[in-house]
């Protein structure tokens, strides 16, 4: 029975300690779960650590991605955020093969997109630009008539509002 | 007061009750076996042939006794060679604690002589393992290791000791072992779910795997099995768990399990998944399996439920737990219509015994219900992996839980007879009988010397026909008899090799032989081999191809 894949966004608190991020991910990849996007980051509590996964999965595959990684000694918590009650931000950065000719055009859709050039040179920029993971989609796409030479997105990390 | 790390590891294994380890020593381990030298008096370390036989022979003394197996390695190859052993355990959720040793922390990640990073190698095989290069770090790595392996669904854990951890001291004190985590409770509403479609059921089917055995809830479940009237079969891993001639019983399930068994499971209206995981070996074809079925399962692992077959209803708790919350609202019963449905498939079982073309005089049957008949209820049989395996699997009159070894998910071969040393050692009273395969032996005979130092009366029973057997079978049917290196033409001489190694060795070429053999072979006072020549022919039957349901069943 086909099942779309749908985009799940699963936090994982996880003991701070050496090999942590190692022991999560080899699991992943030994169970052909794919990761979309992964970040880490540091807690208020220094003995944790928070991991923020994006999947692509159905249903089934969810539970076992969450009920594989439950299992690991190192995980204290697992959870999947809540798209409705949840916020997601993600940071991009750009760089872009502009000459003085685009750079009027282009600082145009940055500063609708809230976006900063942080670097400007003679033939280049780079562009910063923070938010929902959609907004960013939104922004490459409209940068796209544009020569855009290297693209690096941090990956989403996100929190619920109310749990 | 203050102890090394390496009196440290000795005093932990003796708060957990541990008094016979395995293992093999070695350069970074010095400092460890020195200890256990001092300490021999309170804790046997019993030395193998190879690291691998140390792992098995861990494992079988923890699958025999319920106890937590332990074995000793030290750095790189010594590691690396438990590697099979652990994950032996793996899949089959036997409690182990791995040691070993490592290089000192300063030469740590140069490449030192006999320098590898086991933690990283093993951590897809154990339930976690640590790396200790802090002496401080020590205890609490090894006490975590007996709680984590004892702890719900049972596995091997590894402590990896830096051998600097092994000379520094530390101030440590004796203490009780670490509660292990409590396990889920079965929540009320679901168990009265399930006892309502138990009860309502026209066709139930309970089918019980290594999860039973491990929760030891074999008298519970028969309880249910007799007030209900429910037929019953079950996985490799629960052989043993209802008595052989338990009136319940349909046998083996699966790739190689009873025509009835697999019949009912396709016919019924309700499966009920007690402690086992719906393996490729079980539901051959996952869309397939029950499929007219409601399904349910009962698992103390939450990752189990839906893996490889979606279930109705499930339950996530130890088996023994939920039995005894369900067996008072099980209504008694008969379900006699459906019993007497099953009974009518019972002429298509039989026992196929080659008799072409070099037909050997001594069949698998003839051999295991020999070895069955001539030993006490009480015997532990080990097997080895391959067709012997299945027919022990099949033939074996089994009697109880933990009498039956053997490697159900990891299928490895020279798994026996170290599993056999192991639970010989943790049974010093019963009976052990290692069923093997000529193609398995040969993988870690060596073991014989270990049974011969230690004088272990282990009957090691080997069906011979020359060949690999289960992958010759897999040629004759599937590859028009290409047989691709399962034919080695050996001339092994398993009889003076036996003598050769301070053991006895005869050979059985008839029911006859046989039966003399095993006599003399129950009255030796050390290990015995009997060599028993059968046919190549010989296949295990019935057979469901991968993939396949009972419709395509090959009976003979």
């Amino acid at each position: 029975m086909y099942k779309p894949l749908k985009k799940e966004i699963v936090s994982v608190l996880v003991v701070n300690q050496a090999n942590v991020l190692t022991r999560v991910v080899s699991m992943f990849g030994r169970r052909g779960f794919n990761i979309d996007s992964l970040t880490v980051s540091a807690t208020n509590d220094p003995n944790l650590s928070r991991i923020t996964i994006v999947f692509s999965a159905t249903e089934q595959s969810m539970q076992q991605i969450i009920t594989q990684t439950e299992k690991l000694e190192v995980v204290k918590d697992v959870f999947l955020l809540n798209r409705e009650n949840s916020l997601y931000r993600e940071l991009l950065l750009i760089k872009v093969n502009a000459g003085e000719s685009e750079r009027t055009g282009i600082k145009e859709i940055v500063d609708i997109y809230r976006g900063k050039i942080v670097d400007l040179s003679r033939g280049s920029m780079i562009i910063e630009l923070t938010g929902t993971p959609e907004k960013l989609d939104g922004f490459l796409d409209v940068m796209e008539s544009y020569d855009i030479t290297e693209v690096c997105r941090t990956g989403i990390t996100g929190i619920e509002t109310h749990r | 007061m203050k102890l090394t790390g390496s009196q440290i590891v000795a005093e932990v294994l003796l708060d957990h009750g541990v008094d016979t380890v395995f293992g093999y020593p070695g350069g970074t381990a010095l400092n460890i076996f020195d200890e256990l030298y001092k300490y021999s008096d309170r804790i046997h370390h019993v030395l193998t042939a190879h690291e691998q036989g140390a792992a098995h022979a861990a494992d079988g003394y923890a699958r025999a006794t319920g106890k937590t197996g332990v074995v000793f390695a030290t750095s790189g190859p010594g590691a690396t060679n438990l590697v099979t052993g652990i994950a032996t355990a793996f899949m089959d959720s036997i409690p182990m604690v791995a040691i070993t040793a490592n290089v000192p922390d300063n030469l740590i990640g140069r490449d030192a002589f006999q320098e590898i990073s086991i933690t990283g190698v093993t951590m897809p095989i154990t339930k976690h393992n640590f790396f200790v290069n802090r002496i401080e770090d020590l205890e609490h790595a090894l006490r975590e290791a007996f709680r984590i392996a004892n702890s719900g669904r049972k596995g091997p854990v590894l402590v990896d000791i830096t051998k600097d951890v092994t000379a520094d001291a530390i101030e440590y004190s004796s203490k009780a072992p670490y509660e292990l985590t409590k396990n889920p409770q079965p929540d009320g509403q679901t168990v009265k779910k399930i006892a309502e479609m138990i009860n309502e059921a026209q066709r139930p089917v309970i089918y019980f795997g290594g999860g039973v055995a491990a929760s030891e809830a074999s008298a519970e479940l028969v309880k249910l099995l007799d007030k209900a009237d429910i037929p019953a079969t079950y996985t490799l891993m629960a052989a043993g768990v209802v008595g052989y001639d338990n009136p319940h019983s349909l046998g083996l399930l699966g790739m190689h399990g009873t025509y009835t068994a697999n019949r009912a499971v396709s016919k019924a209206d309700l499966v009920i998944a007690l402690g086992a995981r719906f393996s490729d070996r079980v539901a051959l074809n996952p869309a397939a399996f029950a499929k007219n079925a409601k399904r349910v399962q009962v698992d103390i692992d939450k990752s189990e439920i839906n893996k490889n077959v979606t279930v109705d209803v499930s339950a996530v708790c130890d088996v023994k737990d939920f039995l005894n919350m369900l067996l008072p609202s099980i209504k008694e019963t008969k379900h006699e219509a459906w019993n007497e449905e099953i009974r009518s498939w019972k002429d298509k079982e039989k026992i196929v015994n080659y008799e072409g073309e070099g037909a050997s005089l001594l069949h698998p049957y003839d051999i295991i219900t020999h070895t069955c008949d001539l030993t006490d209820k009480d015997t532990i049989y080990v097997t080895d992996v391959g067709q012997h395996q299945i027919w022990a699997a099949q033939y074996v009159k089994h009697q109880k839980t933990k009498r039956f070894i053997t490697s159900g998910g990891l299928g490895t071969m020279g798994f026996g007879y170290g599993a056999a040393i192991g639970a010989q050692l943790g049974n010093p009273d019963k009976r052990v009988i290692h069923f093997t395969g000529d193609g398995s032996f040969h993988m870690n005979l060596n073991e014989a010397c270990t049974a011969v130092s230690n004088n272990l009366p282990i009957i090691t029973i080997i069906l011979d026909n020359q060949v690999l057997g289960m992958v010759y079978q897999w040629q004759t049917i599937f590859y028009g008899k290409r047989y691709s290196n399962t034919t080695p033409e050996r001339k092994t001489d398993f009889v003076k090799l036996a003598q050769a190694f301070g053991a006895e060795g005869y050979r059985a070429t008839t029911p006859e032989e046989f039966d003399e053999a095993m006599k003399k072979a129950l009255q030796a006072e050390g290990p015995v081999w009997i060599d028993c020549m059968i046919s190549r022919e010989e296949r295990v039957l019935p057979m469901i191809p991968g993939g396949k349901t009972v419709e395509d069943i090959i009976i003979d």
